[in-house]
């Protein structure tokens, strides 16, 4: 460890060539370099093995059913034969219904605390929805469970039908018979654990809108809301549709929330207050009963569908994120 | 080789950082040099731009060199090159010769080097540590295992800090006033004894009260120190130093005594700059 | 101006930014149910019994969670060790040596590694650990929950020793300390509680998570000796038992629930109270 500070110029002759001197001097520096290097290309390492993984393990199933795995729509453990139709359509239903809910919500949300609120209520409050951000899944799932299954059963479901089940159209989302749990009842839960994601990143970026843009539209004659939702907003637009993609992410793989509450249902259906099955929900329920390399191969194929997806999503989201950070706004 | 031995054997390294702490100049023909650093033809560059040219410059021992000069002229550039700090910066690339006492820096140990040729900054910069441990950072880390106590006082002494916190020594280095902090700095650096001092505009931060505490300070050093000092008030340099070198677009322009330099500079834009009519 | 007009303008106005109060005091309120909701009913169920006895079999009442407390801290302890110095190594080559686009295709894994769903996690400890050995081990689970660990480590780490002033690390190197050694003696002290809170946050994390568990620690009625047998935690009882058709289970459901939630949120409260304190917090 001394070998660095005990070198005395004038008692030494000039080293040979550069290369022993730089050797020596950086002795200690290499090596440190070397080992953070070799942790951090251990990530790499990681996440390239897990693609791989997922890739070999799923090998059966995708070498036997090939592209049908995604437009069929049986899951049938008995004849081994398995499509991800349900799971894939269970997935992107509850993911929609959770954004048509917790968009709305998060944005009103994040625009109230950007907007209106006195910087220290806004901070006292962000934080407070931070900390629901924190709240783990499944205990999202007992409230699930045990308080919005049985709303829906005995309250919320009943209504939908009455009212919005018997428009033409959009009446079929709403139709009976209605057990409480389904897709609704996941999009109701998914949409409270992604609204603090919506806010919090939704809020920042408001507040990143140059004072200037909203002086300008209140100089000329806007109300508040005026200016917020016709100037603001849009000048954050892309940082808020990053929100929302992260958001959509973000549900696509929420598992045990959605699990205990979504009634374990391989189908299709059109109506929202049917029981269905999402990609997470069934890997969670049907791995360790898994009886064939088919089988579980089947389902590690649709983690790696789940995978891909979640990817794609994220990168579209930091792209727009860093794009609003950058540019500041396009034009209207 | 001796130096080649001392890698493989601390305990003869701990015993010659030793001697080397208790007699500061070197010893040998190059102590009574009256040269301590002597530039050729420098250039320095900043990936492909260049912000040093050609420069020659001969720093005499224990006296105040001041570096004057317009901003952006490549002062605090040079500065850094003479304890090869401008090679924490990427894409810096030097050209030409620095020697110390005869001897290529860029021959030679680079934390050796430091540990000569200390440094203090524009802005004051104590660790987040006490003020007894910013003091003891140098001695610790260049490996000096001894009666640190003793050291720390006498560096405290010499950056005339010691009286007003030689009772707080375990408080934090933020409790102090900038000015102390400034002189904390200094004394951190003269700990390891350095030969050289450089000061990248020491006093720009601080009110004229410290900063003449820290002149009348860099005068008790002159002795043992040598000092270059980059500075932007030309009254200090005319104050402080013994010799001046007034830079310009990264070149030399001159190099006398002080008194000379200001009272009777040969160039034009020497004179231009010290009348004020420019920078 | 049409007077009309102006009124709806300003209607609209009042009542739009009400919809905005509204929203935010919903969101906020969600947070009170679930506290309440979880305080009323874990409250109630919380016993001496459910910190100290294992789980009874059905119908017997008195069973607890002892294994399954114990089993958490386990798996919490094995992530602490896999995932926590790989973070902070990795931070640290990011923070302080790394090169341009070395240091992007880190950071985009990173990132990559941090958006993978939990479940998918579970399976690729499944392939690596129990595959190979067959069974359920406290291993897989402590390593599923290790990988989850790294991305938030990094990311904090880094974020703290950039905040450094580089002035620091100069003043050191000036003093000759080398690379290294500036970043050992100063740069990690000066950024460590930065980088603590957040190690802190990331086991705050991974403490609530289930799915990565369910097929690798699995669970166990039992206590688990030693890293190679099955492991019950937290997480997956609340989910076994709130599945379940036993009011009993149910309400040890609540109570476990009520434990989780409270180590969780405490840690993330003092985490970034104490962040705070120190400078802005960020969101994990």
């Amino acid at each position: 460890m001394t070998s660095t500070a005990t070198t005395i110029p004038h008692a030494a002759p000039p080293y040979s060539g550069p290369r022993a001197f730089v050797q020596r001097l950086r002795h200690g520096d290499e090596i440190a370099h070397l080992i953070t290097l070799t942790f951090a290309a251990g990530i790499l390492l990681i996440t390239s093995l897990l693609v791989w993984e997922l890739w070999q393990t799923s090998y059966l199933s995708r070498t036997k059913f090939g592209w049908h795995f995604f437009w069929t729509q049986t899951w049938d453990p008995i004849f081994d034969n398995f499509g991800a139709l349900p799971f894939i359509y269970g997935t992107l239903v509850t993911s929609v219904v959770a954004l048509v809910i917790a968009v709305p919500l998060g944005l009103a949300s994040a625009i109230f605390l950007s907007e209106l609120a006195p910087r220290k209520t806004s901070d006292a409050v962000s934080f407070l929805i931070d900390l629901l951000a924190a709240v783990p899944s499944v205990i999202y799932g007992l409230l699930g469970i045990f308080v919005v299954v049985p709303l829906m059963r005995s309250w919320l479901g009943p209504l939908l039908i009455n009212t919005l089940g018997k428009l033409p159209g959009i009446g079929k989302l709403f139709a009976g018979p209605n057990y409480g749990v389904g897709f609704f009842t996941a999009g109701i839960v998914l949409a409270i654990m992604v609204v603090p994601f919506i806010i919090s990143v939704s809020r920042e970026v408001l507040l990143t809108v140059p004072r200037e843009q909203r002086e300008a539209a209140l100089a000329l004659g806007a109300t508040r809301w005026e200016s917020t939702w016709k100037v603001v907003v849009p000048w954050a637009r892309t940082g808020i549709m990053g929100s929302i993609f992260l958001a959509l992410a973000r549900a696509l793989g929420e598992t045990m929330a959605v699990t205990m509450v979504i009634g374990n249902d391989p189908k299709i259906s059109a109506s929202l207050l049917r029981p269905g099955y999402t990609i997470a929900a069934v890997i969670a329920n049907e791995f360790t009963e898994a009886t064939g390399d088919l089988y579980l191969s089947a389902l590690i194929e649709l983690g790696l569908v789940l995978f891909l997806m979640t990817f794609i999503l994220n990168g579209l989201a930091r792209i727009l994120i860093v794009a609003t950070e950058r540019g500041g706004g396009r034009p209207a | 080789m001796a130096s080649a031995t001392q890698g493989k054997n601390p305990a003869a390294g701990r015993i010659a950082t030793e001697v080397r702490m208790t007699e500061p100049t070197p010893t040998g023909s190059e102590k009574d040099s009256p040269l301590r650093f002597k530039i050729s033809n420098l250039d320095v560059f900043y990936g492909p731009k260049q912000a040093v040219f050609g420069l020659n410059l001969n720093i005499p021992t224990n006296k105040i060199t001041a570096l004057i000069g317009p901003s952006g002229c490549g002062k605090s550039t040079f500065l850094r090159t003479l304890n090869r700090m401008n090679e924490t910066i990427r894409n810096t690339r030097v050209q030409g010769e620095i020697l110390l006492d005869q001897q290529d820096i860029h021959g030679i140990d680079v934390v050796g080097l430091r540990r000569r040729v200390g440094m203090v900054f524009q802005r004051p910069n104590p660790f987040p540590k006490s003020i007894y441990e910013n003091v003891a950072y140098g001695l610790r880390v260049n490996g000096f295992k001894g009666r640190l106590d003793d050291l720390v006082e006498k560096s405290l002494r010499r950056a005339a800090l010691w009286e007003e916190v030689k009772d707080y020594l375990k408080k934090s280095a933020f409790a102090l006033s900038g000015g102390q902090q400034q002189r904390l700095c200094i004394a951190r650096a003269l700990a390891v004894d350095p030969e050289v001092l450089l000061l990248d505009e020491p006093c720009s931060a601080l009110d004229p009260v410290t900063t003449a505490k820290i002149e009348e300070l860099m005068f008790q050093l002159k002795d043992s120190c040598t000092m270059a000092i980059v500075t932007h008030n030309m009254q200090q340099a005319a104050r402080a130093s013994d010799f001046t070198a007034f830079m310009l677009d990264g070149k030399l322009i001159e190099h006398s005594e002080t008194s000379k330099l200001f009272t009777t500079p040969t160039d034009p834009r020497t004179e231009a700059y010290i009348t004020g009519r420019f920078g | 101006m049409n007077r009309a007009l102006l009124i709806w303008r300003k209607s609209l106005n009042v009542f739009m930014l009400t919809l905005t109060g509204v929203a935010a005091l919903s969101v906020v309120s969600v947070l009170f149910l679930i506290l309440g909701y979880l305080i009323w009913h874990g409250g109630t169920s919380l016993s001496w019994n459910f910190f100290t006895q294992l789980p009874k079999p059905v119908g017997e009442t008195g069973g607890g969670m002892a294994n399954a407390i114990v089993g958490s801290l386990k798996l919490l302890l094995l992530a602490a060790v896999i995932g926590l110095p790989v973070g902070l190594m990795a931070g640290v080559y990011l923070a302080e040596f790394g090169g341009q686009t070395f240091s992007f295709v880190i950071r985009y894994t990173t990132d990559l590694l941090n958006g993978v769903p939990s479940i998918v996690i579970g399976i690729f400890a499944y392939s690596i650990v129990v595959l190979p050995v067959k069974h359920f081990s406290t291993l897989a689970g402590g390593f599923a929950l290790g990988m989850m660990v790294i991305p938030i480590t990094v990311r904090s780490t880094e974020e703290f020793l950039r905040a450094i002033p580089g002035t620091l690390r100069e003043g050191a190197m000036a003093l000759g300390a080398s690379k290294w050694k500036t970043i050992a003696t100063v740069v990690l002290p000066a950024a460590s509680g930065g980088i603590l809170t957040g190690m802190l946050l990331a086991l705050a994390r991974v403490a609530g998570e289930t799915a990565p568990l369910l097929f690798t620690a699995f669970s166990n009625r039992y206590w688990s000796p030693g890293w190679s047998q099955p492991i019950a935690s937290l997480p997956v009882m609340i989910y076994t038992y709130a599945i379940a058709p036993y009011d009993d289970w149910h309400r040890q459901a609540w109570a476990a629930g009520l434990v989780l939630l409270a180590l969780v949120l405490l840690a993330n409260l003092g985490c970034r109270l104490a962040l705070n304190r120190g400078g802005n917090v960020r969101s994990v």
